[in-house]
C-alpha cells in the first residue's frame, strides 16, 4: 500500500504545480523531472485473482512496469477449474491444480488478500470489508460465476453439500470426487447440465468421461446419467464418439426436448423429478444454472440477462466508466466462458487499460480460445476459435477455429491428450507463474 | 545554442512516440503464450516451446498451417485465423531472429 501513496502524493504534488500553486522548487523540479513518463501511469485495481484477473494484473505491470497494480482476492490459493474433472477422475491430486499468488507478486503486483464490500464508481474507490479504501483510476472486475437457486423446486444453496456442484473448483471438487470414490457397486452417478450460458461449455461432458474412466476401474458395472438442460453441447459429437469407443453403454446423455428437463430432487433421498421420469441417483452432481458473479451484481454491472453488457474492444462496462469486466461474467459476444478466454480478454483489456491511462487511442487485437477436454488420459478432443473486432462487437474470424476431426486415429487423440496437459501447464504458468 | 537544440531534438522524440503504448505484434504473440509458454517457453514437452524458434519458421509453418499444407491437430484451425502481417508481426515477436 505505500506504493499507492506515494504515486498518490506524487499526482496531488502535479495537480498542485499545474494549478499554479506555490510548491516548494525542491518538490516542483523532483516532479517535473517525472513529468516525462507521468502520462501513462496511475492505479489500477483489479478485482478477482481467476484466470482473467490475475492475467490482467501480470500483463498490466507487463506492458506499463510503472503503473500500480493492486489484485484484491480473498484467497490465499486458487484452485483451477480447469483440470479439476481430472482430480475427480483420480489422475492429479488438488495439489497439482492449486496456485498461489507469489508469481505474481515477483512481477511487481500487490495483491491483496481481502474482501470486497463495495465500489463507488464516482468517487473511484473500492471498500474492503475491513474498512479499508483502495482508490483507483481504472478498475478490471472479474468476478467468475454465480448459481441461480430455486429454479428447481427442493433446491437451495444448501444442497451443495449433500449433492455438489463441483462447478468452482476446491472443497466442492473433493467431495464429488469422495462421492464417487464411495458409490456402492453397480450405482448410478446423475448429473444435471446446467442450461446456457454456463462456465465453460464442454466441461460437464468432460466430467462424465472423467467419472466413467474412474467407473471403468474400480466400480465397472455402474453408470452415468446426464440430464441436461440443454439440448446440445459443445463438441457434442466428438465427445459421443470417444464415449462409446472407451467406456460402451456406461454413459447415457438425455436432451431436455427427450426427458431431461428437471424440475425437483428430493435431496434427502437422492430422487430426482424429470421428464423422464424418476430417476433413484446414488451420486448427484447437481450443477445449477448460471450467473454474473455476485459482486458484478452487487456493483450494478450486471444487465437483465444476468452478466455484464461491455464494450467488447476495450471491455469497459457499458455501465460505469472506467470499470472494465472480462471472463466469465463478461458477455463477450460469441466467446465461450472458459480459462481461455478470460486470459485473452485479460489482455486485450490490460492493452487497453494502458492506452487509456497514456491518453492513446483503443487497440483492437484478436481474441483467441482453446478448450482441450480429455476424455481418457490418453484421449483427448478440443475446439479453438479466433476472433475480430468490428464495431466493438466480437465476431469469430471466418474460417478459423473448430474441431477436433472426427474418426482420427488414436493416435492423434493421444496427441491432443498430450496437448491438453501442455496448456494447462502454459496457461497456468502465463497466469500465475 | 547547441542545449538549446538537444531540447528540441528532445521534444522532437516525444512528438514522434508512437500512437500505441502497447506494440501490436506483442499483443498478437501473446495469443500464443498460453500454449507455448508465457514468452514461449513452454516446459510442458509435447508443446513447442516458440521462443527458441527462428521468426522465419514461425512465419513459414503458419502459413503452411493456414493454407493446409502442413496438417497438425489444433493449428490448422488457429492459423486460420490470422493474416500474413499479423503472422509477421507475432513471429517477429515472439521468435528468434535473424536465422
Amino acid at each position: 500500500m505505500s506504493q499507492n501513496k506515494h504515486s498518490v502524493s506524487r499526482r496531488n504534488l502535479l495537480r498542485l504545480s499545474a494549478a499554479g500553486l506555490a510548491v516548494p522548487s525542491a518538490l516542483l523540479s523532483a516532479a517535473c523531472s517525472r513529468e516525462m513518463t507521468r502520462k501513462g501511469e496511475g492505479e489500477v485495481v483489479v478485482i478477482g485473482g481467476g484466470f482473467g484477473g490475475a492475467a490482467a494484473a501480470k500483463y498490466l505491470k507487463r506492458y506499463n512496469p510503472k503503473i500500480n497494480v493492486t489484485l484484491i482476492e480473498p484467497k490465499k490459493a486458487y484452485v483451477t477449474c480447469p483440470a479439476s474433472n481430472w482430480v475427480i477422475g483420480g489422475l492429479v491430486e488438488m495439489e497439482e491444480i492449486t496456485h498461489t499468488y507469489d508469481g505474481l507478486k515477483k512481477h511487481g503486483v500487490n495483491v491483496m488478500h481481502e474482501v470486497v464490500s463495495s465500489v463507488d464508481p464516482q468517487k473511484r474507490v473500492v471498500t474492503l470489508s475491513d474498512g479499508q479504501k483502495v482508490n483507483y483510476d481504472r478498475l478490471i472486475v472479474s468476478p467468475g460465476i454465480d448459481f441461480k437457486w430455486g429454479v428447481h423446486e427442493g433446491v437451495d444453496e444448501d444442497v451443495a453439500n449433500i449433492i455438489p456442484h463441483a462447478w468452482k473448483a476446491g472443497d466442492q471438487t473433493r467431495l464429488l470426487r469422495d462421492q464417487l470414490r464411495s458409490m456402492r457397486q453397480g450405482g448410478t452417478f446423475v448429473m444435471v447440465a446446467p442450461p446456457n450460458p454456463f462456465r465453460c461449455p464442454p466441461g460437464p461432458y468432460e466430467r462424465a468421461g472423467m467419472v466413467a474412466h474412474y467407473l471403468s476401474k474400480h466400480n465397472p458395472t455402474a453408470n452415468i446419467l446426464i440430464l441436461d438442460q440443454k439440448n446440445k453441447f459443445s463438441k457434442q459429437a466428438l465427445f459421443m464418439e470417444g464415449w462409446r469407443n472407451n467406456y460402451g453403454q456406461m454413459i447415457e446423455w438425455v436432451a431436455a426436448m427427450d426427458g431431461g428437463t428437471v424440475f425437483g430432487i428430493d435431496v434427502a433421498n437422492k430422487i430426482i423429478d424429470a421428464d423422464y421420469g424418476e430417476v433413484k441417483a446414488d451420486v448427484i452432481n447437481y450443477i445449477p444454472a448460471q450467473k454474473a458473479g455476485v459482486l458484478a451484481d452487487q456493483m450494478g454491472l450486471t444487465d437483465e440477462s444476468g452478466f455484464c453488457p461491455v464494450n467488447q474492444q476495450t471491455f469497459e462496462s457499458k455501465v460505469h466508466h472506467n470499470i472494465h469486466v472480462i471472463g466469465d461474467a463478461a458477455m463477450a459476444g460469441p466467446m465461450p466462458k472458459s480459462g481461455h478466454s478470460a486470459v485473452s480478454q485479460a489482455k486485450i483489456c490490460a492493452a487497453n487499460v494502458v492506452q487509456s491511462l497514456a491518453e492513446l487511442d483503443p487497440i483492437s487485437a484478436k481474441n483467441a480460445n482453446t478448450c482441450y477436454s480429455l476424455i481418457t488420459p490418453d484421449y483427448a478432443i478440443s475446439v479453438a476459435a479466433v476472433y475480430d473486432v468490428k464495431d466493438k462487437q466480437i465476431v469469430p474470424v471466418e474460417g478459423a477455429g473448430g474441431v477436433s476431426r472426427m474418426n482420427a486415429s488414436l493416435q492423434e487423440y493421444r496427441m491432443e491428450a498430450n496437448y491438453t496437459r501442455g496448456w494447462y501447464k502454459s496457461i497456468t504458468d502465463e497466469v500465475w507463474g | 545554442m547547441i542545449k538549446r537544440k538537444l531540447i528540441v531534438a528532445g521534444l522532437l522524440t516525444i512528438a514522434a512516440l508512437p500512437a500505441s503504448a502497447v506494440d501490436r505484434g506483442e499483443l498478437l504473440a501473446n495469443s500464443c503464450f498460453s500454449c507455448h509458454g508465457y514468452d514461449g517457453k513452454a516446459t510442458g514437452g509435447a508443446i513447442p516451446p516458440l521462443g527458441e524458434y527462428p521468426a522465419s519458421l514461425i512465419v513459414s509453418q503458419m502459413k503452411a498451417y493456414r493454407d493446409g499444407t502442413r496438417n497438425g491437430t489444433i493449428m490448422n484451425r488457429h492459423a486460420r485465423g490470422y493474416t500474413d502481417e499479423e503472422i509477421e508481426l507475432l513471429a517477429k515477436y515472439i521468435g528468434k531472429q535473424g536465422i
